[in-house]
């Protein structure tokens, strides 16, 4: 790991007055990812602001049928919560899935949607549930947040502060894991929502993405056989040593299917 | 640049002037001396390093130490009694034989009391599913596996 400078901060000011001392300069939430790709010196942050004590941004509130999760709530903490498992039962399955129990203890929700891991689960629950992503200078819908690989609409300086999920009719995601790393080598979040119904995909492509056909023919009949023959093109999807293009197409289908039949389930 | 970090570790107040990149493994390890939490993969994979902070199991050669300024850190040595006497997941580990190498086993331990503390009656495929944050190369999992049903239904009396 190359040297860098270390600050702790209590508020989000504190912490938005030190990222703007440098270009460099960066957040630490959990760690989980920026720790270790420090380790492989593929990072070299000057400074790093850790939030671990800022006290504003922990906490889940469920009020008027959303939900909004504090920044700085651990995976472990936002799957055993008894208000997300009532409100929304699929986001909290989807977080008690992240990686392995030692890494849900440290990684948060605001360092996972911040990172956006072309493979990461929570994009997929953010965009699949139309979810808003608060930051400490404006609200910014998930649709148009995520930008692509390790890329968001986050501009120098502005910090995520909380995720609010609306709590949707009926949801659930199913992930083809990498029995190693428990990434997603394909994961699809389904959800019956006030605003339609929303398919969203991670780990398949460079970055999570809906998939329009998917979501008119669950519209018009919310059914696992809807989407059962709805292939999706491997043209642009990740092809790597885990899964090439056209198995990722193929899982997208097949966890569509197994993730309909769940939330149907209930 | 050093930095001073400051913690409880096995119930002991200790600080250092460590570097700010020093993992927390690397300052249990290099700077208190107690070598039982193991570097496995170096990569958060393996589970070897696995300590406990604040009474969550993390992985430590995944967070710099100055993450745990001001934690309550249990290492495999804070485990046992002073005395010697072994806890019931280590006492279950010994009975039912649930180490080769004995290379995992810190990690695995310290692993398994945080699993049975959120799954008091665990079924062996929850242990199985939540165990996958610890690796064992000689493959012993099923002594690991009956070891930490047995320690479960013993802490429920």
């Amino acid at each position: 790991m190359y040297s860098f400078n270390y600050a702790r901060v209590k508020s989000v000011a504190e912490a938005a007055a030190a990222l703007a001392k440098g270009e460099d300069v960066k957040l630490l939430a959990g760690g989980q990812s920026l720790i270790a790709t420090m380790k492989l010196r593929l990072s070299k942050p000057s400074d790093l602001i850790d939030l671990g004590t800022v006290a504003e941004l922990r906490g889940i509130k469920v009020e008027g049928g959303t939900v909004t999760i504090g920044a700085m709530m651990r995976h472990a903490e936002v799957a055993a919560s008894a208000e997300v498992k009532k409100a929304i039962p699929a986001l909290a399955a989807l977080a008690g899935s992240i990686a392995d129990r030692q890494i849900r203890n440290m990684g948060t929700i605001g360092g996972s949607v911040a990172h956006n891991d072309p493979s990461a689960d929570y994009p997929a629950a953010l965009v699949g549930l139309g979810a808003t992503v608060q930051t400490n200078k404006r609200k910014i819908a998930a649709d148009d947040f995520f930008k692509g690989m390790f890329e968001t609409a986050l501009q120098a300086g502005e910090i995520i502060t909380a995720v609010s999920f609306p709590a949707p009719k009926r949801a659930a995601y199913m992930k083809f894991k990498n029995p190693a790393s428990r990434y997603a080598i394909v994961g699809v979040f389904v959800a019956e929502t006030a605003a339609g119904v929303r398919v969203a995909v991670t780990g398949a492509a460079p970055g999570v993405f809906r998939v329009p056909e998917m979501e008119k023919a669950l519209a018009a009949k919310f059914a696992p056989e809807s989407v059962a023959n709805i292939k999706i093109p491997d043209k642009g999807l990740n092809s790597d040593i885990h899964a090439k293009a056209d198995y990722r197409a193929h899982l997208v289908t097949v966890m569509a299917k197994r993730a309909v039949e769940a939330a149907l389930r209930g | 640049m050093t930095v001073k970090v400051s913690m409880t570790v096995n119930g002991k107040a200790v600080s250092a002037e460590v570097e700010e990149r020093t993992l927390l493994v690397n300052y249990i390890r290099e700077n208190l001396r107690l070598t039982g939490t193991h570097v496995g993969c170096d990569t958060a994979q393996c589970g070897a390093c696995t300590v406990h902070m604040d009474g969550r199991a993390i992985k430590s050669c995944n967070i710099v130490a100055m993450q745990a300024e001001g934690a309550d850190i249990l290492t495999i040595e804070g485990v046992a009694k002073p005395d010697g006497t072994l806890n019931t997941m280590q006492e279950a580990f010994r009975e039912h034989h649930a180490l080769q190498c004995g290379f995992c086993t810190p990690g695995m331990v310290l692993s398994a009391m945080d699993l049975v503390k959120n799954f008091p009656d665990p079924s062996e495929r929850e242990i199985r599913e939540q165990l996958d944050g610890n690796l064992c190369r000689c493959t012993g999992y099923h002594n690991i596996v009956k070891a930490i049903k047995a320690a479960a239904a013993t802490m429920r009396g």
